[in-house]
């Protein structure tokens, strides 16, 4: 039973996609109707699985290794730790709401926006629970064309600009990725003989030599950063989020952006332990250079979307600091921050949505004295401006103070200014409030406006929820959290060591000494033939 | 007997004159002689090295270019037709859709 | 009865989220009950709490109760660990007995106050929500829970200021209000972080008992952490540099003013300080940057307050001066006097504040005090009542706020600090310059001509007895609450320092009192002082009925002489258009240049830039396709006969 879940949860949306390709076109209802019961049941199986997890473990739980392509050595190996089962769960949560949130909105095309919509969670939860990393270059690659679609049919007036623009990024940022592990794939096998993928047995390897390492971290990282985005590779993300429907921008930001952090978590810092111990000092000022620049340039945006987009790079460079401090306050805040992130920020994404779908525009200027005309849209709207500025018992808090914690502990001077970012984020956020939601009703359009409606807040309200959970009782999180970010940190410490011995000799092509004899390994690709 | 280079001599007048040919003309049934021409150079090659090496490989495969070209003429020729039809002309030059 | 001291605080919480969720949908006596109601449940829990406190020998009164762990990560020695968890000492024993007390009477207050407003059930909600947040605070027993409380304060005080939101002004000063205070929280946060990786605790317990082993007397760690906690207490407590929000926050609601502004929440920063005197009683020169700035808010934004006319305004620059004469007792090392300060001004500047509401209420929501006079006669008990709360802020003799002003200017004439008698020298103007402008406020609100258009002046009415029965209590305690606290030179027992003293002693205590000489002073030097001040008061309260009262030409005369100064402090020394200049605007047009220059034009000009390169590129090379079959011919011709060539040729000379 246990070993079929994540399989389940991953396909399951595929089977929607099966079921959705026999409805007619015209069905709308039936199409909606479906893709609901499925995103719950993927919902359900995924909260199973959050039941079923052993919060004390460590290592990798649910494990299904089976051979898939068996000549290159590829698996289908899926498995979770607490920072994938959370992941998860997080996608699929926001995949029911997203479902919902786009009962109305979407005119055209409504068959083929919710086969994507399945199709891009299936993506998105196989990046999670994939330990293959054939497998999981797979599931980064599905998700990406759903995206397209989304954003490319759906989207807004710039939409084929945005999303190529995406596309483009995405993609040279993998094909470097696909590079870097075709590498690490023939090393290995000139290491052990073995043709493998698993991520697993490339971590127990030993590791590579510090230059090979530099380079490849570098690959890697870039797609990763790209993706987060990370400071000056964040440009696709205004520009996909703006022209994004709701549905886009809620899983881009809630999920796609995690992807790049969870890469460099679960791939980058075990396999390139000295390489991330070096490159250190330089992703924490990307990383503090993007929450002062994402919250600055968020400050003067005009338009609501693009201002949350902006908050989101500022909120990204939390993570990311957090993820780089290296000790575990630091990174289990930083892997709280993800899942925040995702709650906050899609939560800001889906209210912009609801009024979007009201009055058409996005623009600041075009609003005021909401809270008049629409008082639980407001309430609403301020829980979510709360909790994205990190207010103490709501969710971003707990978050940002862990990431700032072990940035201290890193490097005071980095808390300093990552903590100045707090101050910045309540400028932009309030101010954007107080121009939306305050003053007076002075255009005469928003005078008639009605309040949310009883779907609209049925999708906000399990949001809202979370966000006050996370705040007020944050443990079983951070108790899920621990062990797999304690396994992590292990396989860099000894590098650290090194570091902070101050002596550091980069480790010269030692390691990579095959150990048996040609002959064999040519044997073994007779085999493979 | 004559040298085989006296054939391949031959063989390469004929391709030159069939290249030329193509390269010059603008009437599509010309063109398509000329090709023919090219073809039967090679044929020309083939078959002088058979004879040189007393091997019968190169005849069998000069029959089936022959049979081939044949076919081929036959579906050329047609096409030519059909493009007469519509167009009206057989010149090459005022085919050039296919461009940019 | 201490198992329900979680209660303390949940009850105002319960009664917000009644309020809260069903707005709109309870009945106004209902919303009434249960705002009122749970904030007076709170505070009979506290009386009770007290008492069994009192009972309590000295060293043993600490109550502490942990409901559950809020964050943990990692394991001893790095573990970082926090609880929900709450600690009733002598200190927050005082602090929970004003908030609750002073709330409670406030809240009454409000029933009349606000009866007439269309956001009645959302103000009570806000109000139990900001007790909620205010007694978390103080009863908080780590820096990360009080934490929670300070920026809960921090978020009812931008609610509750931009309560009415359609107004601008009221708004912007709600978002001014919030971000002033984020600057002082990032200084508090990283307070936090400095305590926490040296100590490795949170705990305010811990840290006080191990402060001395781990911080070095005087060093530069205790010395950055302290600062850092008082930047916060800045921010909060409305100081030197960023005391700009609180006269702006005069846009609320009166008895918001008198609750958030005036009692209870600046004076968080006091009590923060208070709260961890172990720490910094271990820092000199911190305590020194506190008196230093303590001293000089006094005396700033009392001569700002001599010149305003808006009546709440007059108050507000008095709340920052006063609340600069706690932060002056603390930065001498007096914590206990700057909480019998603090104490005592949260008892007559709620008077005064819900006085002025009265007022307001009865001018028909006119504040400027040009525009009234007279008043004496149509509001009796109001008058009565602020002109207790005058006395008592002036510091007449026997009134509340003499003893816990003069105790202050004692304590730092007396400490031996450096600079000392500059210190007494600033407090010593400052009360003159207090009692002038307070003065003023009576004569211009109370007598005089009465200035008011004729449309007011018919519907003056003395308040509704919700209004006046709070005023009448609060006249009470501030007339006569000092008496807890007399100075020894009385002869008679100072209760109140003798309640705090378990919290103002320990090891850290110890140790400074090794390291710092306390200047001795005579008990004759007191009393000369005190009846310095007393004439100052006197002389100062003199010149204001010359001014506003006898001889109201002489004040129009005087200003004119002096007009630059008058502007000058009318507009407030022009603080904020210079933090608007040197700070917002810059931030501001920098954000664009980010924005338009390196973002659109830099990094996407140069992306887009490549991406039209490969356009233009293949643009030119798709000319080669010309569609003519014989140049494709030609081309394939020389192609091949190229390649020969290089077959040929190329591998024979190769």
């Amino acid at each position: 039973m246990d070993n079929v879940l994540l399989t389940l949860v991953t396909f399951f949306p595929i089977l929607g996609v099966i079921l959705l390709l026999f409805v007619p076109n015209k069905q709308h209802d039936t199409i909606k109707g479906v893709s609901l019961i499925i995103a719950f049941i993927t919902l359900l199986i995924s909260i199973l699985i959050y039941a079923a997890f052993d919060p004390l473990a460590s290592g990798m739980q649910f494990e299904v290794n089976e051979p898939w392509v068996t000549s290159l050595g590829i698996n289908y190996h899926l498995g979770i730790d607490g920072i994938s089962l959370l992941l998860i769960a997080l996608t699929t949560v926001l995949t029911i709401l997203c479902v919902l949130a786009s009962w109305r909105s979407i005119k055209h095309g409504v068959k083929g926006f919710y086969i994507s919509l399945l199709m891009l969670t299936t993506g998105m939860i196989g990046v999670f629970c994939s330990l293959d990393l054939f497998l999981f270059y797979v599931f980064w690659e599905v998700m990406l064309i759903p995206m397209y679609f989304i954003i490319g049919v759906w989207g807004g007036p710039r939409r084929m600009y945005a999303a190529i623009k995406f596309v483009l990024f995405t993609m040279f940022g993998s094909l470097l990725m696909l590079v870097a592990l075709l590498y690490i794939y023939f090393q290995y096998q000139a290491f052990s003989g073995e043709f493998t993928f698993d991520l697993m047995k490339i971590i127990a390897a030993p590791p590579l030599s510090f230059q090979e390492q530099l380079w490849l971290f570098g690959a890697f990282g870039l797609a990763f950063a790209i993706k987060v985005p990370l400071f000056p590779f964040h440009t696709w993300l205004p520009d996909a989020h703006v022209q994004a429907p709701t549905v886009g921008s809620v899983l881009l930001a809630g999920v796609l952006l995690k992807m790049g952090t969870y890469g460099f978590l679960r791939i980058c810092i075990p396999v390139f332990p000295d390489a991330t111990v070096a490159y250190l000092p330089y992703i924490c000022i990307l990383a503090l250079i993007a929450i002062i620049y994402g919250a600055l340039v968020s400050m003067v945006q005009r338009d609501i979307k693009s201002l949350v987009a902006f908050s989101s790079v500022s909120h990204m460079g939390f993570v990311m600091l957090g993820m780089f401090t290296l000790n575990l306050q630091g990174v289990e805040g930083s892997v709280l921050q993800m899942l925040n992130h995702g709650i906050s920020t899609g939560a800001l994404f889906l209210i912009v949505g609801m009024i979007y779908e009201r009055r058409h525009t996005r623009m600041i200027e075009d609003f005021g004295g909401l809270a008049k005309v629409m008082p639980v849209f407001a309430t609403f709207f301020m829980i979510f401006t709360l909790s994205s500025i990190g207010l103490p018992l709501t969710n971003g808090f707990v978050g940002e103070f862990l990431i700032l914690l072990g940035a201290y502990k890193l490097n005071p001077v980095y808390a300093i200014v990552a903590a100045s970012g707090v101050i910045l984020a309540a400028c932009y956020m309030l101010w954007m409030y107080q121009r939306v939601v305050f003053g007076k009703v002075t255009n005469p359009e928003n005078q008639k406006l009605t309040d949310l409606t009883g779907r609209e807040r049925l999708v906000l309200i399990p949001l809202v929820l979370l966000v006050f959970w996370i705040g007020v009782y944050p443990m079983p999180f951070l108790d899920r959290i621990e062990p797999a970010v304690k396994q992590t940190l292990t396989y860099v410490e000894a590098a650290q060591v090194v570091q902070n011995s101050n002596e550091f000799q980069p480790v010269e092509t030692v390691a990579l000494e095959p150990l048996t004899a040609d002959d064999e390994t040519e044997k073994q690709m007779d085999d493979h033939r | 007997m004559v040298p085989t280079s006296a054939y391949l001599i031959l063989a390469i007048i004929l391709f030159g004159i069939g290249t030329v040919g193509v390269l010059i003309t603008r009437n599509m049934i010309v063109l398509f002689m000329s090709i023919e021409i090219m073809l039967n150079a090679a044929n020309m090659v083939l078959i002088a090295f058979s004879k040189a090496l007393n091997l019968v490989d190169g005849h069998v495969i000069v029959f089936l270019v022959l049979t081939i070209a044949a076919a081929e003429a036959a579906v050329g020729l047609a096409m030519i037709v059909m493009v007469y039809r519509n167009r009206e002309t057989v010149n090459v030059d005022r085919f050039s859709l296919m461009k940019w | 009865m201490a198992e329900y001291l979680f209660l303390v605080p949940l009850f105002p919480l319960i009664g917000f989220l009644i309020n809260g969720l069903l707005i709109g949908r309870l009945p106004k006596p209902l919303i009434t009950l249960i705002g009122c109601g749970s904030v007076g449940l709170s505070l009979l829990l506290s009386c009770s709490l007290f008492f069994e406190l009192k009972a309590l020998a000295p060293e043993a009164r600490q109550i502490t109760q942990t409901l559950f762990t809020w964050i943990s990560v990692g394991q001893s020695p790095d573990q970082f660990h926090v609880s929900i968890g709450y600690l009733l000492d002598p200190l927050s024993a005082v602090m929970i007995l004003v908030v609750t007390g002073v709330g409670f009477l406030i809240h009454i207050y409000s029933i009349g106050y606000m009866a007439h407003d269309n956001g009645y059930g959302r103000y009570f909600a806000y109000m139990n929500l900001f007790t909620f947040a205010m007694l978390t605070l103080v009863l908080a027993d780590n820096f990360l829970f009080l934490f929670v409380g300070w920026e809960g304060v921090g978020l009812c005080s931008y609610l509750l200021i931009g309560f009415w939101y359609e107004k601008k002004s009221a708004s912007d000063a709600g978002k001014k209000a919030f971000i002033v205070n984020r600057i002082g929280d990032f200084g508090f946060l990283v307070g936090i972080f400095i305590i926490f990786w040296s100590v490795k605790s949170l705990d305010f317990m811990t840290v006080a008992a191990r402060a001395p082993e781990v911080f070095v007397f005087g060093g530069s760690l205790v010395t950055a952490a302290c600062l850092m906690l008082f930047l916060g207490a800045t921010g909060k407590s409305a100081q030197l540099p960023l005391y700009i929000w609180l006269p702006d926050a005069m846009e609320g609601p009166t008895p918001v003013s008198a609750l958030i502004h005036a009692a209870t929440m600046v004076t968080a920063g006091v009590y923060l300080l208070a709260r961890t005197n172990a720490l910094f009683i271990m820092a000199p020169d911190a305590l020194m940057v506190v008196a230093i700035i303590g001293a000089l808010t006094a005396l700033f934004a009392a001569t700002i307050g001599l010149a305003q006319n808006d009546i709440k305004r007059v108050l507000a620059y008095s709340t920052v001066s006063q609340l600069g004469y706690m932060f002056l007792a603390c930065g001498v090392a007096a914590f206990t006097a700057g909480i019998f300060h603090l104490m005592i001004h949260a008892f007559f500047k709620a008077l005064l504040f819900l006085g002025a509401g009265s007022v307001i209420h009865a001018m028909s929501n006119e504040q400027d005090m040009r525009n009234m006079g007279g008043l004496k006669k149509y509001l009796p008990i109001t008058f009565s009542t602020m002109f207790v709360a005058t006395l008592t802020i002036t510091g007449i003799p026997l009134f509340a706020g003499f003893f816990s002003k003069d105790e202050i200017l004692w304590k730092a004439f007396s400490s031996g600090t450096n600079g000392a008698w500059y210190f007494w020298l600033i407090g010593f103007v400052t009360a003159g310059l207090t009692a002038f402008y307070m003065f003023r406020l009576v004569y211009l609100t109370f007598y005089g001509k009465e200035r008011m258009d004729s449309k007011t002046k018919s519907h003056i009415h003395e308040s509704p007895r919700t209004m006046t029965v709070p005023l009448m209590a609060l006249a009470v305690l501030s007339a006569i609450g000092g008496f807890i606290g007399m100075p020894h030179i009385f002869g008679v027992t100072n209760y109140f320092e003798e309640w705090l003293s378990p919290v103002m002693s320990g090891p850290a205590h110890d140790m400074a009192e090794h390291a710092l000489a306390s200047g001795g002073h005579s008990a004759t030097m007191e009393w000369l002082l005190m009846a310095a001040s007393v004439v100052l008061v006197l002389v100062s309260i003199w010149m204001a009925y010359y001014f506003y009262r006898k001889n109201t030409q002489a004040s129009t005369s005087l200003a004119e002489k002096f007009l630059g100064i008058k502007t000058t402090l009318e507009n407030k020394y022009y603080v904020d258009e210079f933090y608007g200049a040197v700070v917002i605007r810059p931030v501001i047009y920098f954000s664009l240049f980010l924005w338009k220059f390196v973002d659109v034009i830099l990094i996407d000009g140069t992306l887009n830039g490549l991406a039209k390169l490969w356009r233009d590129v293949s643009d030119a090379l798709r000319y080669s396709q010309s569609g003519q079959l014989r140049s494709y011919a030609t081309i394939f011709t020389v192609g091949v006969v190229l390649l020969i060539a290089w077959i040929v040729f190329g591998i024979n000379h190769g």
